[in-house]
């Protein structure tokens, strides 16, 4: 009788329903560990002051409107954003050859890149061209390349479970193996799941096979400042790669660095090999642009382009990223530690060498399975575990539960 | 040696590249009748007084933050959303058959819902369900549910150039004459580019139609409460199908209504025959969701939100909506009459007859290309004027330039095939749907000059 009848239910995203259930749990010790956001040692979310501070700026702005912003974005903010990637002093920028999209987040971002390389990369219309995520990957990837149009997403190799780190070797024989042309999502810091970056010198080996091969770069930047605690450290990889003068693209978020997250701020960097490509390029990107949301949301990009382009407001808000790039380290080397002095049989020097906000803690899914229904420690099947849910309250109980999930599950 | 080397430059957006020249013009009487922004009598944007207020409250909220709102956006926007176009008491809401997706704008609703259909609507993954849009329609219908993967988006009868009102022979014929199934994208107030709405007569027509061929309404409400001034008036045809039992779509804007234009405000509200139907197209949305934008902006619903929810702000909305409403029948009624005082060739009738924000002028492309070039007022090929770009200081300007480009610009065009042809190349957009009546006017003026 409906013209729905035949929809079929569709499964729920597992992150948000990992919060669902956690949020349904009347335990009084649970703990999330689950969903990648930011959370104070109070376990609370955090507007970052500086945030806070450039809102009410903005607020009481009666220069502001609310008109249309460009297709394209926020000009101001676009620019700022892509400096904060390649650097202020970067030679491409310089030399006409980048440009941007202000996208919905990092996801957006993403999707107008992809939507974008189906259309015109390696051909016109083109979705065979193979489109290479690591293994493992940000789940949501997957799903966003492949609803670009392109029929062809494929794993590449990278984490090795039984050492607990990079598999070079694979990924290497993946590049080497790869069609030509093929596009590669890579994770520019912080990897998400793993929590594992290449080395410099391992980012310059991959970088001189992708560039032999011809293969597209697409970086995924979500963590930039996040990571480290510094933000050229943490676009080192990117930096390296347009110094070698890959055309490519990189898709920032600034959900987590500026803790924006429902103000879906993010930025489609391209890096183009003259500016006359560059032109023809946004040209299209707006037309995608325009039959997906038409043009983007002011707030969020108004917030970071304030803080970005003053000197004062940009020193203050890189303290707030350190405050919680420390914090995140400092659970780090809580963790371990505490598993360390339990015995819990395993090696957990992985916890302070994976970098970032996640750590791929190597539980298998039983052991999760054991966490949350026993322990009430809310986190992936794939044992990924957001650093920031931990606090110095809950972190004795979380390594207790651990050292019982793996004593006695196996 | 770029991988870019075979990307075309694509065409500009068109009415935002008239804006851009219309920046770049330095003529000191220049004006802007091109995008649909609401502009004050001084000429200037318009930030609610209700919307600065809110906007102060939300700021000063410590309780907020900034995590993640859920897939679907936020629920007391959705519900808030769903209730103005639908009505408090609403027997659907009530029966729990409606739910909504809060979304980027209009644009962004109207994808969602494309994309959705696309999948779910008619068959799986059925891309040859036809999609009507009326001739003319906003230029982006098209485009929307083309890159949604539609392969067959057709005019429907709409726009009647000669009599200067709606085709409702035309339409009626398109509806029964159509495959059984096919979607019918309805403006639902103040139709965009023509300001001409069916009757509620007209309307009841056209449900009976629809239901006696199964076919699909999704409704753009871009102007609910900006077309009369009055939020049930402008709903009228959207509650009339759901009180029909129809299932449908609304995609729902409030750039416009509440000008907050570049905060990107929409929601997508489904009708569906109960609420276990409902459950899985809204799972299905959150799918489609997650890798398009992943979860919508906050600011923007949490200020409808708040607006909506609040008896006081509400009631205040309600007065700045009328103001903006009442300040475009005025322009609406002078511009009428100025032109009647100055004798121009033609009636005028359809300025105050049509509704809402935009005015269907009846003007050729080379009066249009006259206005623009010879009197710097910035206007739509189709001849689409943005009553709001008129204000009490140059809509004597407006008129005396309307007045000698009917005058000066009313010969015997070259060609009408040369006419049409150059017309189609001003729009970058597939089907031309919106130009067919640019044809017919063209067929008109010549022919009664």
């Amino acid at each position: 009788m409906s013209v729905f009848g035949e929809v079929p239910q569709a499964p729920p995203v597992a992150v948000f329903k990992l919060t669902a259930d956690f949020r349904e749990d009347s335990h009084p010790q649970k703990v999330n560990l689950g969903v990648g956001a930011y959370r104070t040692d109070d376990c609370q979310p955090w507007v970052l002051p500086v945030v806070k501070k450039v809102e009410r700026l903005i607020v009481e702005d009666g220069s502001l409107n609310h008109e249309y912003l460009p297709i394209l974005g926020l000009p101001e903010f676009r620019s700022a954003a892509s400096k904060v990637a390649l650097g202020d002093d970067n030679a491409a920028i310089q030399e006409g050859r980048v440009g941007a999209v202000q996208c919905l987040g990092g996801t957006g971002a993403l999707r107008i890149g992809a939507d974008f390389l189906r259309r015109w990369y390696n051909g016109v219309n083109n979705t065979a061209t193979p489109v290479y995520v690591s293994a493992p990957t940000w789940e949501n990837h997957n799903g966003v390349f492949t609803d670009a149009g392109f029929k062809e997403i494929r794993p590449y190799h990278y984490w090795d479970a039984a050492k607990r780190g990079l598999d070079l070797a694979g990924l290497l024989d993946d590049l080497e193996k790869a069609p030509e042309h093929s596009v590669f999502v890579l994770h520019a810091c912080a990897h998400n799941p793993t929590g594992t970056d290449p080395t410099q010198e391992e980012w310059k080996t991959i970088a001189e096979i992708m560039k032999r091969r011809k293969l597209f770069a697409f970086f995924d930047s979500a963590y930039q400042g996040f990571a480290s605690g510094d933000l050229d450290k943490d676009a080192w990889a990117i930096r390296f790669f347009v110094s070698e003068g890959f055309e490519l693209f990189i898709a920032q978020s600034f959900s987590k660095n500026f803790g924006l997250y429902n103000e879906r701020v993010g930025n489609l960097t391209v890096v183009a090999k003259d500016g006359e490509s560059l032109t023809r390029t946004l040209s299209q990107m707006e037309k995608i642009v325009r039959t997906t949301w038409s043009n983007p949301p002011s707030q969020g990009a108004r917030v970071v382009s304030r803080t970005l382009n003053s000197p004062e407001l940009f020193a203050e808000w890189k303290g707030n990223v350190k405050t919680m790039a420390d914090r995140v380290l400092l659970m780090r080397s809580q963790l371990r530690s505490k598993l360390e002095a339990l015995g819990t049989p395993g090696t957990w020097d992985h916890i302070t060498q994976q970098i970032g906000m996640f750590s791929f803690t190597g539980l298998n899914p039983k052991q999760v399975e054991y966490l949350i229904k026993e322990k009430h420690v809310y986190l992936m099947a794939s044992g990924r575990i957001n650093m920031c849910g931990l606090t110095t309250k809950n972190i004795d109980y979380i390594a207790q539960s651990i050292h019982e999930a793996v004593t006695k599950v196996q | 040696m770029s991988v870019f080397r075979d990307v075309q430059q694509a065409a500009p957006v068109a009415v935002f590249k008239l804006t851009q020249d219309f920046n770049n013009d330095p003529f000191p009487n220049k004006v802007n009748l091109g995008v649909g922004a609401y502009k004050t009598d001084e000429g200037k944007p318009w930030v609610l007084p209700v919307v600065k207020k809110v906007e102060k409250l939300i700021v000063h909220d410590d309780r907020l933050n900034h995590e993640y709102l859920p897939i679907l956006g936020l629920p007391e926007f959705r519900s808030s959303a769903s209730k103005i176009a639908l009505g408090d008491d609403s027997p659907a809401i009530r029966e729990d058959r409606v739910g909504a997706v809060q979304c980027l704008g209009g644009t962004g609703a109207l994808k969602m819902g494309a994309e959705f259909l696309r999948r779910f609507y008619n068959g799986n993954n059925n891309t040859k369900t036809p999609i009507y849009v009326s001739a003319p329609t906003w230029e982006n219908h098209n485009g929307v549910f083309t890159n949604a993967g539609f392969e067959d988006v057709r005019p429907y009868k709409y726009w009647d150039a000669e009599k200067r009102g709606l085709d409702l022979a035309g339409l009626l014929s398109d509806l029964e004459s159509c495959p059984e199934r096919s979607i019918f994208v309805l403006h639902a107030c103040a139709h965009n580019p023509t300001g001409t709405d069916p009757t509620q007569e007209q309307w009841k027509k056209i449900a009976e139609v629809m239901m006696r061929r199964k076919l699909f309404p999704f409704f753009d409400s871009a102007y609910q409460g900006f077309a009369s001034g009055n939020l049930e008036k402008d709903a009228w045809a959207l509650r009339y199908f759901v009180s029909k039992g129809f299932e449908m779509f609304c995609a729902q804007s409030f750039s416009k209504n509440f000008g907050l234009y570049n905060e990107r405000v929409g929601n997508l509200t489904i009708v569906a025959r109960d609420s276990d139907n409902l459950k899985r197209v809204l799972s299905q949305m959150e799918k489609i969701v997650r890798i398009t934008w992943s979860n919508p902006p906050s600011q923007g619903a949490r200020v409808v939100s708040l607006t909506l929810t609040s008896p006081d702000l509400f009631s205040e909305w309600k007065e700045n909506v009328k103001t903006m409403a009442d300040r475009v029948l005025l322009m609406r009624a002078q511009l009428r009459a100025k032109l009647e005082v100055l004798g121009t060739p033609g009636t005028w009738s359809h300025i105050t007859d049509q509704i809402g924000m935009f005015s269907f002028t009846g003007l050729n492309p080379k009066q249009v290309e006259y206005m623009i070039k010879e009197k710097h007022v910035y206007l739509m090929a189709s001849g689409r004027i943005n009553m709001c770009g008129l204000t009490s200081k140059n809509i004597n300007y407006v008129a005396e330039s309307i007045h000698e480009a009917v005058t000066k610009e009313n010969s015997r065009p070259q060609s009408v095939d040369k006419l049409f042809c150059d017309s189609l190349d001003r729009n970058d957009t597939g089907v031309m749907t919106s130009d067919q009546p640019v044809l017919s006017m063209i067929l008109v003026l010549t022919g009664s000059s």
